[in-house]
């Protein structure tokens, strides 16, 4: 890929033939998250004709049209238009919800890839646990699967690739790394990400009250506890089911 | 039905649809035909067994199921934790068949067994691809490969067809009918309930009107991926509604032969009877 492909944005492009995307950047960065959320809310503002959905990943909006109502070409003057608009306007900075606590068993068992991924990063097993759990992280996305958070930013450190193949399966509370970010996995799934912990926190249920638990925005603080309390988590889980 | 049908009861007359990938099926001891409505009695034992072309056989009640919706669907949503796999034994309660009389009806479906030429069009990280990588993913032979649900297939090559990642690449938007690459190459093509956002780049979406061919390629078989205009892409996908209206029309009444019904002495043919010799006897 040229060089120039990756510097020019914020750019639009087709996704399919009823999705635009809106990439502001090709990496994540706080004043990137803080942008993509401020073009979310200027975009759902303007009420755009022919507008189906739109939503926010960690560098990019997505807008889903009607084809039918709308021709891209008109939705895409439409964005530019909005573009335009942010670019002279200030960013509004991204306001704090509030801040969940969350106990991690990290290591072995529930985290069999926490060594790797540590020695990848620079770390030691024991200082990669202190770096992430003293690390004041935020929900910078919700994707993949309902309800399931992307976190960061983490130590520039974390830049460390996905996997080049994929991992079959990863269980539910699955806390996972890769470039700079945390996944908390919501139901067992595949990834190329490597699981370094374990949480009995599950960001998605669909029998709870509130499905979703997290919040674009939410602070996140992880705190390592021994394999044993973890255990004693998951027990009172299912007590309580 | 995944490869595989299952065996089926009914507690009371049941209208029903056999479409998609056909499948040997049987009603106590009758064969029926596949892409045509049918009716079962109660106590009759439908039994739809391994798939003969394709991939995905659907068996679609004339009535509602009366299931829980959550978020106005009663769809299950494996990856989400949404719904579940039917379990032998369960029982899965209908509501009420709004023409339950009505004759039965047959769909002349075009084909989408047998691989082919898949097209798609450019997406948002086509170009993290190299031109030449690009030209060998057209011009290679894919085989599509046993590893694959409602998620996605993944394709098989003798050839890879790594991405130029740039460090750090943020996850992006994903949608059905992505073609997406792990790191070393290999690709799989989303489906109807694959992930929301995804780090893995993607060369380019297939359009929706060739989806079903992926979709119901049957195991072993041959795909060959051509790339087309957005612009011819908006022409030759029409909408949903389009779609099903068309297939809709495209159904017809099931013309019975005597011959081919079962239980022709059941029916009443004739409506009385005589001897022949009534007049005979006084």
């Amino acid at each position: 890929m040229d060089s120039k492909a990756i510097t020019n944005t914020p750019e639009i492009v087709a996704l399919g033939l009823d999705s635009l995307i809106i990439r502001f950047s090709w990496v994540p960065s706080d004043q990137t998250t803080r942008i993509v959320q401020d073009f979310q809310r200027l975009l759902a503002a303007a009420k755009v004709f022919g507008l189906r959905e739109s939503a926010t990943a960690l560098a990019s909006v997505i807008v889903t049209f009607d084809r039918f109502q709308i021709t891209r070409a008109e939705m895409i003057a439409t964005l530019q238009d909005l573009l335009a608009i942010q670019k002279a306007e200030p960013i509004n900075p991204i306001a704090l919800n509030r801040i969940w606590h969350i106990p991690v068993a990290f290591g072995g068992d529930y985290g069999p890839q926490l060594g790797q991924a540590a020695n990848m990063a620079g770390f030691t097993e024991k200082s990669a646990i202190e770096n992430i759990s003293g690390a004041d992280l935020s929900v910078l996305s919700i994707g993949f699967a309902p309800g399931q958070p992307y976190i960061g930013l983490l130590d520039n450190a974390w830049n460390i690739p996905r996997q080049t193949e994929l991992t079959p399966q990863v269980p539910a509370g699955a806390l996972v790394v890769a470039v700079r970010q945390l996944v908390l996995f919501a139901n067992p799934s595949v990834t190329g990400w490597r699981q370094i912990g374990y949480t009995a926190f599950r960001p998605f249920d669909v029998h709870r009250a509130e499905p979703f638990a997290l919040a674009l925005g939410d602070g996140m603080r992880f705190h390592p506890v021994s394999h044993a309390e973890m255990a004693a988590l998951d027990q009172s889980n299912q007590q309580s089911k | 039905m995944m490869g595989l049908g299952g065996t089926f009861r009914t507690n009371a007359p049941l209208r029903f649809a056999l479409t998609g990938a056909k499948m040997r099926v049987t009603l106590d001891d009758t064969v029926l035909a596949w892409n045509r409505t049918h009716t079962m009695q109660a106590g009759q034992i439908l039994t739809i067994g391994a798939v003969e072309n394709g991939s995905y056989g659907y068996l679609t009640p004339a009535a509602p199921i009366a299931c829980d919706s959550w978020l106005a669907s009663q769809s299950t949503h494996l990856l989400a934790g949404i719904g579940r796999i039917l379990e032998t034994g369960d029982a899965i309660a209908l509501g009420v068949d709004s023409d339950p009389g009505r004759v039965d009806h047959k769909i002349t479906p075009s084909d989408r067994f047998s691989g082919g030429t898949i097209r798609m069009v450019a997406g948002p990280q086509t170009d993290l691809f190299s031109h030449q990588t690009q030209t060998r993913f057209y011009a290679t032979q894919f085989i599509r490969s046993p590893q694959a649900n409602r998620q996605g297939v993944k394709l098989d090559a003798a050839d890879t067809f790594a991405p130029e990642t740039p460090k750090g690449l943020a996850s992006d938007f994903i949608q059905t009918g992505d073609i997406q690459m792990t790191g070393e190459g290999v690709p799989y093509v989303l489906l109807s309930e694959c992930q929301t956002i995804g780090g893995y780049p993607r060369i380019g979406t297939v359009i929706p009107l060739d989806l079903a061919k992926i979709a119901q390629a049957p195991i072993g078989s041959r795909l060959q991926f051509e790339t087309i205009s957005l612009e011819d892409a908006d022409t030759l996908c029409h909408s949903d509604a389009m779609l099903l209206g068309a297939q809709r029309r495209s159904v017809t009444p099931c013309i019975r032969d005597p011959r081919d019904i079962p239980d022709l002495l059941a029916y009443q043919l004739i409506s009385g009877m005589i001897s022949g010799t009534e007049f005979d006897e006084d």
